[in-house]
């Protein structure tokens, strides 16, 4: 199976919209559904699928782009680390201009830190190898899908005895989010299309709870064209029918267990806490920290660094558009002050920001 | 030649600098003799406009799949002479070498220099030679320049888009970005992608002969790919563009590592490629020729001009839905060129 070009077939896709378009005719009101994922984000927004939905119908971008909920103080403690003699930082490329209070890890890569882009933990834990004599820190930033692969990264730095290599953490959690945003009263979600891949590790059961105790539509769904439509129409047909479950339209990945070995090796090494988001504020049991026996790889707690005090750029409305309130061409700032190039906030700088999406692909 | 690595002596001006353009960089890219060199060199000059361009090559790795800095720095600046209709006469090089490169390395990339130039039927006529110390750059920087002779009348330039103009590329797009990147990265994907890196002077000089004052615009979509440059000259012309998705070229293996790493193959550079604006009524002629040459054989109809505006440029998904497109912003692949 081809799976760029079969899921973004253009009759199949018709037949989705057809069969959304029949399912949602009787209904009164709008219905808001909201993705929570930031590549659902981009997804949508490449592949136009907002303007072919009908107008009843109303798509929100939630707060899963992990970059863009990773809050202002992180960034300046990671930039306080890049600062420090001796030290490589090493990083997913999009934390690389987030904007921190007075400056950002690009900055301070132009200022002389060395900051190496990696495409995996395991190959900072191979720059650490190399580099012995050097502290080598990885900016844990993530959800599910993620921190098992920085888990496995101290497992492995444990193993080989390496004692440069250090992770400075801020591991969010699905589903608790979802839960704070349902009570808004201002968002009024309808239904959530779920994570694709994170539900991989957690499973489509971790959603239970949270449908059962709301009476919130939920879809796990994947990320092609074909499986964002198809998606809806389950959303759709739930939330008419006012049968509100969790269902899984991703089921060639996602399984109802999740992935027990990944979620396993999660374990040795995090274990939950409190976290703060951008734009939502603490959130507890939503995040994950490296647990006491991996101290010696916790940055935060082996190299003291003093962090500046954290200020949000001044008219940012990153927060809000994490919560859905409001869309990027609602913000004073996006287009004119805000922009890929000088980016105020870290939804336009994220590959999977919701303001980035709007600016790369938005139509008038 | 003693030395198998450059020494900052090699850039000295001296006794080491003569050695290294007397016995390897002049005869291997232009074959002057040590007798016929000066502080400048000499072009008849032609009959018609000049045209002028430069580029400087600073890629990452210097070596990479389809080619390496050495045939990239001769296309590149080729290819931008034949974007305005030109036909390259004499190219300058500037070679910035780092103390410590290997002199294999530099052969093979002069060898590969030699070789392109001569595809492209143009000649080296002038150049420098300068060595930095160990991490003041790396391992070698080149610029060149040339100049070639426009010996026709028609106008083609970014801002000559009309309305009803059929747009055509040459080939898939995207693999000189990717072929760079997975090096780079060090990707293992499972099928090879080679950079496109290629001279476009011969097939451009086939079109301009087929549909002549019927071609109006011709660019290479290099950095930010495809969609930037269509964003260029949609601005540049004041026209709306309007893209097909499912009609722009793009092979399985960049389709695929796109897929992975989040990256939009309309935004990724390509070194071998052209986007031509034809008259409606010359579109087929074009297609044809394109599909005719060596380097065209997969050539397209992307998509076309609408109407006079102010400069969007719409893509046409491939569930029909519609998205438009931005310049490429920020560095999404740094150093492809």
């Amino acid at each position: 199976m081809n799976y760029t070009t079969e899921f973004r077939d253009p009759e199949l896709a018709a037949l989705q919209l057809e069969a959304i378009r029949r399912t949602v005719a009787n209904h009164s009101g709008v219905m808001t559904l909201m993705e929570v994922c930031g590549t659902h984000t981009m997804a949508i927004y490449q592949h136009g699928i907002r303007a072919l939905l009908p107008k009843n119908i109303r798509l929100i971008s939630g707060p899963g782009c992990p970059v863009c909920v990773t809050p202002i103080d992180y960034v300046d403690h990671a930039v306080a680390l890049a600062r420090r003699p001796n030290t490589i930082i090493t990083t997913f490329g999009d934390m690389l201009r987030v904007p921190g209070s007075s400056s950002s890890l690009m900055r301070e890569q132009a200022r002389g830190a060395t900051i190496k882009i990696v495409y995996s933990p395991l190959d900072a834990v191979a720059i650490a190898a190399k580099n012995r004599a050097q502290d080598v820190v990885f900016l844990g930033v993530g959800f599910e899908t993620t921190t098992p692969t920085v888990a496995g990264a101290i497992l492995t730095a444990a193993r080989q005895g390496l004692k440069n290599f250090l992770v400075l953490g801020s591991h969010k959690t699905m589903p608790a989010p979802m839960a704070a945003l349902i009570g808004d009263p201002e968002l009024q979600v309808d239904g959530y299309l779920c994570p694709a891949h994170v539900s991989a590790i957690i499973g489509s059961d971790a959603y239970l709870p949270l449908v059962n105790q709301y009476q919130v539509a939920a879809v796990i769904t994947g990320f092609e064209p074909l499986d964002v439509l198809q998606g809806v129409l389950m959303l759709a047909r739930q939330i008419v029918s006012g049968k509100m479950q969790v269902e899984n339209q991703y089921r060639r990945v996602v399984h109802p267990e999740g992935n027990p070995k990944a979620r396993d090796i999660l374990d040795q090494v995090f274990e939950p806490c409190a976290a703060r988001w951008r734009g939502i504020g603490d959130i507890p049991d939503s995040g994950l920290r490296i647990r006491p026996k991996y101290a010696a790889f916790n940055a935060a707690i082996q190299l003291p660094v003093e962090v500046e005090a954290a200020v949000e750029r001044p008219g940012c409305q990153c927060g809000e558009i994490l919560k859905g309130k409001i869309s990027p061409k609602d913000c004073p700032l996006f287009r004119t002050v805000c922009t890929p190039e000088e980016p105020v906030g870290a939804c336009m700088v994220s590959s999977e920001g919701t303001c980035a999406a709007e600016y790369k692909y938005g139509t008038d | 030649m003693t030395s198998e690595i450059i020494l900052l002596g090699h850039g000295s001006g001296g006794k080491l600098s003569h050695q290294l353009l007397d016995e390897l960089i002049v005869p291997t890219l232009s074959g002057y003799t040590p007798q016929n060199q000066n502080d400048a060199a000499i072009v008849a000059q032609p009959k018609g406009r000049l045209a002028m361009t430069t580029d400087s090559y600073v890629v990452d790795p210097i070596f990479f799949p389809g080619g390496n800095i050495g045939d990239l720095a001769i296309n590149g600046t080729v290819n931008d002479l034949a974007m305005v209709g030109a036909r390259p006469l004499a190219l300058s090089v500037g070679l910035i070498l780092e103390e410590g490169l290997p002199l294999s390395d530099l052969r093979t990339i002069l060898i590969s220099m030699k070789a392109a130039a001569e595809e492209a039927g143009v000649v080296i006529v002038t150049g420098d030679t300068k060595v930095v110390p160990r991490g003041k750059a790396d391992k070698i920087f080149i610029n060149t320049s040339g100049i070639g002779v426009i010996e026709h009348t028609f106008a083609i330039n970014g801002s000559g888009a009309k309305i009803g103009d059929q747009i055509l590329i040459n080939g898939p797009v995207g693999d000189h970005g990717m072929a760079v990147l997975a090096r780079r990265e060090g990707l293992e994907l499972d099928s090879d992608i080679h950079s496109d890196s290629a001279p476009l002077n011969g097939l451009v000089a086939e079109l301009l002969t087929a549909v002549g004052a019927d071609l109006h615009v011709l660019r290479d979509p290099t950095r930010g790919g495809v969609a930037t440059t269509l964003k260029e000259i949609a601005l540049q012309s004041g026209v709306d563009i309007t893209l097909n998705e499912t009609s722009v070229p793009v092979s399985k293996a960049v389709t695929g590592a796109c897929a992975i790493l989040g990256l939009d193959p309309l935004f990724v550079a390509n070194e071998g490629k052209l986007l031509a604006f034809v008259a409606p009524a010359a579109a087929d002629a074009a297609l044809a020729v394109m599909r005719n040459h060596p380097y065209g054989r997969s050539a397209a109809i992307i998509g076309e001009v609408t109407l006079a505006s102010v400069g969007r440029v719409k893509v046409r998904t491939a569930i029909g839905g519609l998205r438009s497109i931005e310049m490429l912003s920020g560095e999404q692949l740094p150093r492809i060129c």
